[in-house]
């Protein structure tokens, strides 16, 4: 059992105890190698179940929205960006919150493991000084654990929580700011080429809204792909309803999309939803100097008037 | 005995193509699924399970049913399912989907004529399984790796050879119509076993009729809540199920032409049970996902008397919380030996 593990059981048994919260949300093994799964425990006896390992991937955070309930959250960085801007949005409010933030070293995507052990039947993932080790049973291999993390964890700017109220763990060492390179080369080429290859990925989604219903930020009580009085947009694979879908979730997203990339891991057909949002939020960087939910006290770019805001796009370029 | 040789597959595909749709497991950006071929070398043979099902060649996520143009009275009616089809390389759990697909939507009560038009012109042609994925169950459901329901032709997997059970009529006067098979001497190794040796590998979790007992009592289970806790309410497990088989109808236009097409639908969607009155019988994921349970191995079993469900396991594989459906199942009692 890792040290993270035993003090999120211990500060989970704690808070129930003192009936500080009403549950609180972590993960518990999966059922499936490479899995862990969202877990809400609350009994103090049911906190041998809570896990941390490097397939605590889910944002949690999720699970907060519409809670009425005194809620304990174990939440990476990720996470408690998400948790930010929902209390600025005023969707959870931070005195029912307890926060036991986990400082991460990056989530593994099972899909990066399996393509590079091939066809073993993984068993046990061993991670321990920055590799990972699979085993089926008889053989044991080896690969770098940063080789096998997921697309959001490589370009992560906050492996701490941003807030918390009980810290687990140490903290880890943020890395090198980052400057939007993995979508550079998107950005850089034509508008054809780009309408081009954002077509041919919407082409694979199957309309699942899974990457809508993982986002942590996604809370709309009506989504506007639920509305059928007027339907606002067909319900098909149609490629204008998918296109129209994916791209009013981006724009709704801009300036609160938090780049955990839930949506990402989400998604059945493997769309690059990633290299969308990801181009927005670089905009919103570029435009507004605006992280999302790096900073508590800081109002959200699109919903506060500032006269500095850049206004060029009203004017004749 | 009747065999074909593996190396011979993109052969007879091509074969096919004059007169068939082909559709066959491919990979589209590194994702496995069922699509048209257009070149027998093109279907990919060694392979655990496609990402989606097959059922988009019966059920397409989004089909045109009517359609009507400018001032024109008349409605065109769009039954004609084109050219007949291929289905090569189902797995059995596939296969015996459309099986079920059959019961529902065919041969009860009501006649889908759009399903059945496209049934009745498809031919399956599935390979049994030598490897069950972690996630398989399909012998937990009644079916198992070298089940041959609902398909036409099964190979059997051999190696260098495909040893071939045919199993309808429809199977062997396509074999015989097309010389598909080579004739040689011997006893086929796999028949007789219709699970081959690889049942204990597929450890059935549940008996279904004690399943189904315990769901006749488990309604008001507040079971229901606690195991719908996590589920994010996406339509994954119903997308990619090869029985699922719920759909909303639209009628769009555009440019003059008015449709009405069917578009798959879900049950673990807030919107599939909301009513013009604003009122939902299903208003949260308790109710959602307790209807997709309840469906498959209790309701399916009285009207069907066959469970909506064939182990394939995408259910499990796919769900981005690993709400793993052989684990509620369990929950409710029915495991083998009792609980």
């Amino acid at each position: 059992m890792t040290d993270c593990t035993a003090r999120i059981r211990e500060e989970t048994a704690r808070l129930l105890a003192e009936g500080r919260v009403d549950l609180v949300i972590g993960f518990e093994e999966g059922s499936l190698p490479l899995r862990a799964t969202p877990c809400f425990i609350t009994e103090p006896g049911d906190t041998g179940r809570l896990i941390w390992n490097a397939f605590c991937s889910n944002n949690l955070a999720r699970y907060l929205i519409r809670s009425d309930r005194k809620v304990g959250i174990v939440a990476k960085g990720c996470d408690t960006r998400a948790i930010v801007e929902l209390i600025k949005e005023k969707q959870v409010r931070r005195e029912d919150v307890v926060i036991i933030g986990v400082p991460c070293h990056g989530m593994v995507d099972p899909h990066e493991v399996r393509e590079r052990f091939g066809d073993i039947r993984i068993q046990t993932v061993e991670d321990t000084g920055g590799k990972l080790v699979a085993g089926d049973g008889t053989a044991l291999l080896s690969m770098n654990r940063e080789d096998a993390l997921h697309r959001s964890c490589r370009v992560c700017v906050q492996r701490n929580p941003v807030i918390s109220d009980v810290l687990v763990g140490e903290e880890v060492e943020e890395r090198t700011r980052d400057e939007f390179t993995d979508v550079a080369d998107f950005a850089s080429r034509s508008a054809g080429e780009r309408w081009e290859y954002i077509a041919g990925e919407m082409s694979r989604c199957i309309r699942c809204n899974a990457c809508r219903n993982a986002c942590p930020l996604c809370y709309c009580s009506k989504c506007f792909v639920d509305e059928t009085r007027p339907q606002w947009v067909g319900r098909g694979t149609d490629p204008s309803d998918v296109l129209s879908f994916h791209l009013m979730r981006v724009l709704h997203l801009a300036g609160r999309c938090v780049e955990c990339g839930a949506c990402v891991r989400a998604c059945p057909m493997g769309v690059d939803l990633g290299t969308l949002n990801r181009r927005m939020s670089a905009d919103v960087a570029r435009m507004f100097g605006c992280r999302p939910g790096l900073d508590p006290g800081k109002p959200a770019p699109l919903s506060t008037f500032d006269p500095d805001d850049p206004q060029d796009f009203m004017l004749e370029p | 005995m009747r065999t074909i040789a593996r190396n011979e597959i993109g052969r007879l595909l091509d074969g096919l193509l004059a007169g068939y749709a082909v559709y066959a497991p491919v990979r589209r950006k590194g994702i496995l699924v069922f699509d048209r071929i257009r070149s027998g070398d093109e279907a990919i043979l060694d392979y655990a399970n496609t990402r989606t099902s097959p059922k988009h060649v019966l059920m397409p996520q989004m089909e045109t049913l009517l359609s009507s143009c400018g001032e024109d009275p008349g409605v065109s009616e769009h039954t004609d399912c084109g050219k007949p089809a291929v289905l090569f390389g189902a797995r059995p759990c596939d296969a015996r989907a459309f099986l079920f697909l059959d019961k529902v939507l065919r041969d009860g009560q009501s006649r889908d004529v759009y399903y059945a038009n496209r049934r009745d012109s498809l031919l399956v042609i599935s390979i049994g399984c030598t490897q069950p994925r972690e996630t398989c169950f399909c012998t937990t459901t009644g079916g198992g790796p070298l089940s041959a329901e609902g398909s036409d032709i099964l190979l059997e997997d051999l190696g260098s050879v495909y040893l071939a059970h045919v199993a309808s009529s429809r199977g062997a006067e396509f074999a015989a119509a097309h010389g598909l098979l080579d004739t040689c001497e011997g006893e086929p190794p796999g028949s007789g076993t219709v699970n081959g040796g690889l049942q204990p590998a597929i450890e059935p979790p549940v008996d279904l009729g004690l399943l189904k007992a315990a769901l006749d009592r488990s309604f008001d289970d507040p079971l229901w809540l606690t195991l719908a806790e996590k589920c994010l309410g996406c339509g994954i497990c119903s997308y990619l199920c090869p029985a699922c088989h719920c759909f909303d109808i639209v009628d769009e236009e555009a440019a003059g032409v008015r449709v009405r097409n069917r578009v798959w639908d879900s049950c673990q969607f807030s919107c599939f049970t909301a009513q013009a009155s604003g009122f939902n019988p299903r208003p949260t994921g308790r109710e959602r996902y307790r209807q997709r349970i309840m469906h498959k191995f209790n309701y399916c079993i009285d009207n069907h008397g066959m469970a909506g469900c064939v182990g394939c396991g995408r259910c499990v594989s796919e769900c981005p919380v690993n709400l793993d459906m052989r684990q509620v199942l369990a929950a409710f009692g029915g495991r083998r030996g009792g609980n």
